[in-house]
């Protein structure tokens, strides 16, 4: 690889740098995480670096005889109260920069994924998501038409990703939403990459199954309130309403505005609101009984073996049980640390290098392996309702 | 039942009409400041933000966050006095600490100041929303959008949930907002203290000469807008249940843009905007689609400060020397 200078000895070089500065310990290896650690993500996020601090603590820190360090990047910033494209920026240089990071788990949002992909693609360090499913990023043809080869500059995938995509997350959300009754559905979106992708999926999937699309709005997420959109919604009947869109984008207004406003039909949501801030932000009352929630996984405690083992540990070692995208923190660092471990030389290409060949992974998710795009084969995903204030499991989609 | 399109057509005029009464309130308090000190008041917005955090304080603390009934009254009471006094006050004191000492500075100054205070005022809410009570979920998501206790319920006062709906908490809208526009009209056209407004407003030196105490009138005009964004944030809070740190951003720039539609300065003029941006709102994500309005709204101010530079109902530019 002549473009990418390949960084072979990192802390050689650092050595020579910083001689007069404390010797910098050999045979030390960063990983980074990047996600949104202000804002409303922040429980989901904060239960994800979780997960990814007892995936490196289970190895006692070490693997191969390296030192693991661990940073904890926040790519929101308190303005937006959200991801920020420019903190990711930031975040994605400081660690293509930095000569100890091997590894690069995030982004949270699938839109800071766009970011931060080119720049350590240019770096040659691998990126794991545990939480990006908006297809585009790694599947042609399902995003635009040059996607995903523009996140890809150098020609070689160094992306990867731990969880199910929006367009097999979509498709099972609109099966169920028939399943359940749905004759007439309204579909909004937040008009994001992630929100508005998997709502193009549920309207495509749906047209082939027979439910109508009544209508497709792209709505304000800073909005005061949807009164108006909902009024819209009423009039026209829809009996079942889709919301593509995350927790930040509102989505516990839309479900306020829907009762107040009179509108009885249920509400289904991606995975964007599978935390309990949007039970908090919408209000149990206006959620219980009526709403859906669809993930691209299974919820903690639906998981078997070793994501069994993975739940009780977290519960033993923090207290509480972790929220949903914590599993998937985990396995991404996981798979990594595996991969460090399988690596010859532990610089980013080897160890790029061994993240691709992973195969039959024994992880927390079941046994599963990284395909030729970087998606994993892992297809398993899950239906909750809202009841009495809780996602309760209903049942296992898209097998 | 059918939802007729004529219904469906009253229904957002209610909405637009509901919404844009809570706008024209805030609209109120940057027109009054910008008439009196010609300063467009960007922490405005902020102020509102902080009167509601400051009344779900208080209703966490004072445990009525299930009030109904006849506490519900009381607690509605207590926290618009409660967020209006707040508010009028915190408003005063950003004027002594931050405005007045550059009374005589260049424009400017006075703008970057006012954003200077926007940015303490946005990461004092966020710093509030992390207080551990239950009403702010424990504090652990500072951030996070907070629900605001639903103490007047969104019952049709119109009989069935079928057609038209004006609720309770549209009614609250209305008798809240009208008669404290009514109140302030009354005070700025009928009392001593409006006349001096309007005599500050007009030209300071003059007043001053004239024996008006400027800073004092100067101040008052600020509690008063203050107040009324603090009036603002409760009925907003109640009426869409949801407050967060950066609810004035958007409030605010609703607001400042019904200001200069009507004409900044005007009062009449904030009113109009406000509900003019409430209808259009309203009336664009109904016809239109929800993705538009936005630019919708923009456009119309465009297309009005090209063809009326001074706003609907604004007085022609009057030169300063």
């Amino acid at each position: 690889m002549r473009s990418a200078p390949s960084i072979r000895r990192p802390t050689c070089v650092l050595s020579m740098l910083l001689v007069t500065s404390p010797v910098v310990a050999q045979n030390q290896l960063k990983i980074v995480s990047s996600l949104p650690r202000t804002g409303s993500a922040n429980a989901q996020t904060t239960t994800m670096v979780n997960g990814i601090r007892m995936a490196i603590d289970e190895v006692g820190g070490k693997v191969d005889g390296f030192e693991i360090l661990y940073e904890d990047m926040d790519d929101a910033s308190p303005q937006r109260g959200n991801w920020d494209p420019a903190v990711e920026g930031q975040n994605a240089n400081k660690a293509a920069k930095d000569p100890l990071v091997v590894g690069y788990i995030g982004t949270f949002n699938s839109g800071a994924a766009k970011i931060a992909m080119p720049i350590l693609n240019r770096a040659g360090c691998v990126m794991i998501s545990p939480a990006n499913t908006y297809p585009g990023l790694t599947k042609p043809g399902f995003g635009e038409k040059n996607e995903p080869k523009v996140y890809r500059p150098s020609g070689k995938v160094n992306y990867f990703r731990v969880v199910p995509t929006d367009d097999l997350q979509g498709v099972v959300a609109a099966d169920w939403a028939k399943e359940l009754g749905a004759t007439k559905a309204f579909v909004l979106h937040d008009r994001e990459l992630y929100g508005k992708g998997i709502a193009d999926v549920f309207e495509k999937r749906a047209k082939e199954i027979g439910l109508a699309i009544v209508e497709v709005e792209g709505i304000d997420p800073k909005a005061a309130n949807y009164r108006s959109l909902v009024t819209k919604i009423k009039a026209t009947g829809a009996d079942f309403v889709y919301f593509g869109g995350t927790t930040q984008n509102n989505a516990g207004q839309i479900a306020k505005d829907l009762r107040s406003g009179g509108v009885v039909a249920p509400l289904m949501v991606p995975d964007g609101c599978f935390e309990d801030a949007f039970i908090e932000a919408a209000g149990a009352a206006n959620l219980n009984g009526k709403t859906y929630v669809t993930f691209g996984g299974l919820p903690a405690d639906q998981l078997t073996g070793k994501g069994q083992v993975f739940r009780e540990n977290y519960r033993a070692k923090y207290g509480t049980d972790p929220e949903a995208y914590a599993v998937y923190g985990y396995e991404a660092a996981r798979v990594l640390l595996d991969a460090i471990d399988r690596a010859e030389a532990k610089d980013r290409a080897s160890i790029l290098a061994a993240v691709a060949a992973t195969r039959d992974f024994q992880g927390a998710l079941g046994t599963w392996s990284f395909d030729e795009n970087g998606d994993t084969t892992n297809r398993t995903m899950s239906g909750q309702a809202v009841i009495d204030g809780k996602f309760v499991f209903q049942k296992v989609l898209g097998r | 039942m059918e939802f007729t399109s004529a219904e469906v057509f009253a229904q957002q005029v209610l909405n637009g009409l509901s919404n844009g009464m809570i706008i024209a309130l805030i609209a109120l308090g940057y027109t009054m400041v910008y008439g009196i000190i010609e300063l467009i008041n960007w922490a405005h917005g902020d102020l509102f933000m902080l009167g509601g955090f400051l009344a779900l304080t208080i209703l966490g603390a004072l445990g009525l966050e299930e009030a109904s009934g006849p506490m519900a009254v009381v607690a509605v009471l207590v926290i618009l006095a409660a967020s209006a006094g707040f508010c009028g006050t915190l408003n005063v004191l950003a004027d002594r600490i931050a405005y007045r000492p550059l009374r005589r500075a260049p424009k400017v100054s006075l703008l970057v100041t006012a954003i200077g205070v926007s940015f303490i005022f946005v990461n004092l809410g966020l710093f509030w929303g992390g207080v551990p009570m239950e009403v702010f979920s424990g504090g652990i998501a500072a951030a996070a959008p907070k629900d605001f206790p639903a103490l007047v319920p969104s019952r049709n006062l119109l009989g069935t949930d079928d057609g038209v709906g004006f609720t309770l908490r549209d009614l609250l809208v209305v008798v809240v907002t009208l008669p404290l526009m009514l109140g302030l009209w009354w005070l700025v056209a009928r009392t001593r203290l409006g006349k001096a407004m309007r005599a500050t407003a007009q030209n300071p030196t003059a007043a001053r000469l004239m024996g008006i105490d400027v800073d004092r009138v100067i101040g008052s005009t600020f509690f008063l807008g203050g107040a009324l964004a603090g009036f603002a944030s409760v009925v907003y809070a109640l009426y869409n249940n949801t407050i967060g740190f950066q609810m004035g951003y958007r409030a605010g720039m609703d607001a400042f843009t019904a200001a200069v539609l009507g004409g900044i300065g005007s009062l009449p003029g904030a009113v109009l905007g406000g509900l003019l941006i409430g209808l259009i709102r309203a009336m664009s994500d109904q016809y239109l689609e929800a993705r538009w309005t936005n630019a919708l709204v923009f456009a119309i101010l465009i297309l009005i400060l090209v063809f009326r530079p001074s706003g609907l109902l604004g007085m022609k530019q009057r030169e300063k020397v």
